[in-house]
């Protein structure tokens, strides 16, 4: 394994604004990585430092072993990029579309013609190749973005918020192709989104960046335990009857932080392992349990924390 | 880079923007030429015994303009048409970050999408004039000499510049502002700035210069100061480069005094003599072309690339 995008105190600074501030990032060959944050935290700016469609403030970044302000095209040879709404040029058809930018790949012209059917076969738009970009709906013109990033044969894709604006179903069917090219070419991705939930089931790893900073980055299942070290006791507690006063005598258990009411029952974060306490309580006060359940955090609870936070 | 050039000019040839201008232009060149040549047969007597067909070109009858009048007024909204939305479109359209992550180098784009726009220019103006000279043929009787056609074909090389400076000038805007239309609007008030106010201005400064002109001499300096001011815009410079091309008469710019008048032959100057005399105009509106570019290209260069 090597890492096909490193970056060192990567910094972009516009006027007297951090955009993105001294970020290190690392994303393995053949990973997904999930590059995660809210609207305006820096990623799209991240991305054009990494193609060299700006130029960084400081700092350093290398992609595929190459320095993306010098040797952009050396970059650029290797590595996929689709825009947050791709565009393309509405008044020829997909297959003109995806030929021209094989043309601008120095790709022959026959050996373009036959990668254009099968990346358009292969993101299932092979029916509609001779129709004008114009009747495309934001779905297709999605799945055609990332067919003309494929007809490149990179070694490695980063999409910017590929599922942005586009209806569950077919964002799923996007991030359904886009595990699937992973899986079956050893495509390493990086893709950025706001969506967590949306994306975590597809990526081996994630970094959330907040105003520029990179918070934490890792394996899911890593992250979690990282983040909420402090926290990790979350239960679950639902109960039979009317429960009056119960908060109150909850709250005096010591170790217990928070109470929060959910539909069923109370949702309970405590910083030791209550459920001895809280089942005598219970025991004692005569309340009839319907369950206590250990919750583990989600990955979404610590996103959302985050974004709080910042 | 030659990827970008044959895409581009075959966007320019398919657009109907393109189609407009061509029939719009066709039309009226045609008009202007067979209007003009209807009062070439009709008064042969006021008609120059040599250079009928320059003279086809430069006479203008009561109601219509000469061809290269008309030419010099509607070069600019050639230019202006093929460049105002060329980068700022890109952008609209969402293609301009897709197309330079492509392994191409940034300049490739620009210098591709420039010469496509010169390339239209020159075949547009190209075709004008074969179809001037053809409709020429069959109303005056009698081709073109040699002479003729360099002077024409030098005339499309003046042309091209001139209409190259308007392309490059919308391209330097489509630039700096990314909505298209800011760019268009920006470009055509830098055409009715130069082709209407610089007028004004230049007789206005001449005015304050020589107040009250009383004397032939002070009327001829005068127009002088208002020839020099008035040359800031590339179509003045276009306009007298085509008078002294197209009229191998001509010897000077605006007046010139009986005293100086004296002792010149009425006869017509060779070729070199009258480029000679624009060499000056020629080189200034290549310059301002190069200038204008030159600008766009820095600042593409430098420009972040954001979708």
């Amino acid at each position: 394994m090597s890492a096909v995008v490193e970056t060192q105190n990567l910094t972009k600074r516009y006027h007297d604004k951090l955009a993105v501030n001294a970020l290190n990032l690392t994303v393995q060959e053949g990973e997904i990585f999930g590059f995660l944050g809210p609207n305006g935290a820096g990623k799209t700016t991240t991305i054009l430092m990494l193609l060299g469609l700006t130029e960084a403030t400081s700092g350093r970044a290398s992609v595929c072993g190459f320095d993306p302000t010098r040797e952009s095209l050396e970059v650029k040879r290797r590595v996929g990029y689709l825009p947050e709404n791709p565009g393309f040029y509405e008044d020829i058809s997909a297959t003109e579309n995806l030929l021209y930018m094989a043309r601008l790949n120095r790709i022959p012209d026959d050996e373009a013609r036959r990668r254009t059917s099968e990346v358009l076969d292969q993101v299932g738009l092979s029916e509609d190749g001779r129709r004008l970009v114009r009747e495309f709906s934001r779905g297709m013109k999605q799945r055609l973005g990332i067919a003309e990033v494929l007809v490149k044969k990179p070694r490695a894709v980063i999409l910017d918020e590929p599922t942005l604006g586009i209806d569950p179903d077919g964002a799923i069917r996007i991030l359904e192709l886009i595990k699937g090219l992973n899986r079956e070419r050893n495509l390493t991705v990086m893709l950025s989104s706001h969506q967590l939930q949306q994306v975590q089931e597809i990526c081996n790893r994630v970094g959330i960046i907040v105003k520029g900073r990179l918070i934490v980055q890792g394996q899911m299942d890593e992250l979690g335990r990282a983040i909420l070290k402090e926290r990790q006791w979350n239960f679950l507690l639902e109960v039979g009857g009317g429960a009056n006063g119960l908060e109150n005598d909850l709250r005096a258990i010591p170790g217990v932080d928070e109470i929060e009411k959910r539909r069923h029952g109370l949702f309970l974060r405590c910083t030791r392992d209550v459920r001895p306490e809280v089942l005598s309580l219970l025991a004692r006060k005569n309340i009839p349990l319907l369950q206590l359940r250990s919750e583990d955090p989600t990955l979404e609870e610590i996103y959302l924390k985050y974004f709080r936070e910042a | 880079m030659s990827i970008v050039f044959w895409k581009e000019l075959a966007d320019h040839f398919s657009s109907r923007r393109f189609m407009i201008l061509l029939a719009l232009i066709v039309l009226i060149g045609l008009w202007a030429t067979y209007a003009s040549g209807q009062a070439i047969r009709q008064d042969t007597e006021n008609t120059p015994t040599q250079y009928v067909f320059l003279f086809l070109l430069t006479s203008g009858t009561g109601t219509v303009f000469s061809l290269a009048t008309f030419l010099g007024f509607f070069g600019p909204l050639v230019g202006i048409t093929l460049g105002f939305d060329s980068i700022s479109g890109e952008y609209a359209r969402g293609t301009l970050s897709r197309v330079l992550s492509q392994p191409i180098y940034r300049d490739s784009l620009i210098n591709g999408k420039f010469f496509a726009g010169l390339a239209t220019v020159a075949i547009l103006w190209g075709s004008i004039l074969l179809l001037v000279i053809g409709l020429g043929i069959t109303l005056l009787g009698f081709p073109p000499n040699a002479e003729e056609l360099w002077r024409m074909l030098i005339f499309t090389a003046v042309g091209v510049f001139y209409v190259g400076f308007w392309l490059a000038l919308a391209m330097l805007f489509s630039l700096l502002f990314q909505k298209t239309v800011t760019a268009a609007l920006a470009s055509m008030a830098v055409w009715l700035f130069m082709t209407l106010f610089v007028v004004i201005i230049s007789q206005g400064i001449a005015g304050i210069i020589v107040p009250d002109p009383s004397t032939p001499e002070q009327l001829a300096r005068r127009a002088d100061v208002e020839n020099i001011v008035s040359r800031i815009s590339p179509s003045t410079l276009f306009s007298e480069s085509v008078s002294i091309l197209l009229n191998p008469a001509a010897r000077v710019f605006g007046l010139a005094l009986q005293s100086q008048a004296e002792g010149i032959l009425p006869t017509p100057l060779e070729l070199g003599q009258s480029l000679n005399l624009i060499w000056p105009h020629i080189t200034t509106l290549f310059g301002l072309v190069a200038v204008c570019f030159g600008i766009s290209y820095i600042i593409f260069m430098r420009a972040e690339i954001r979708a």
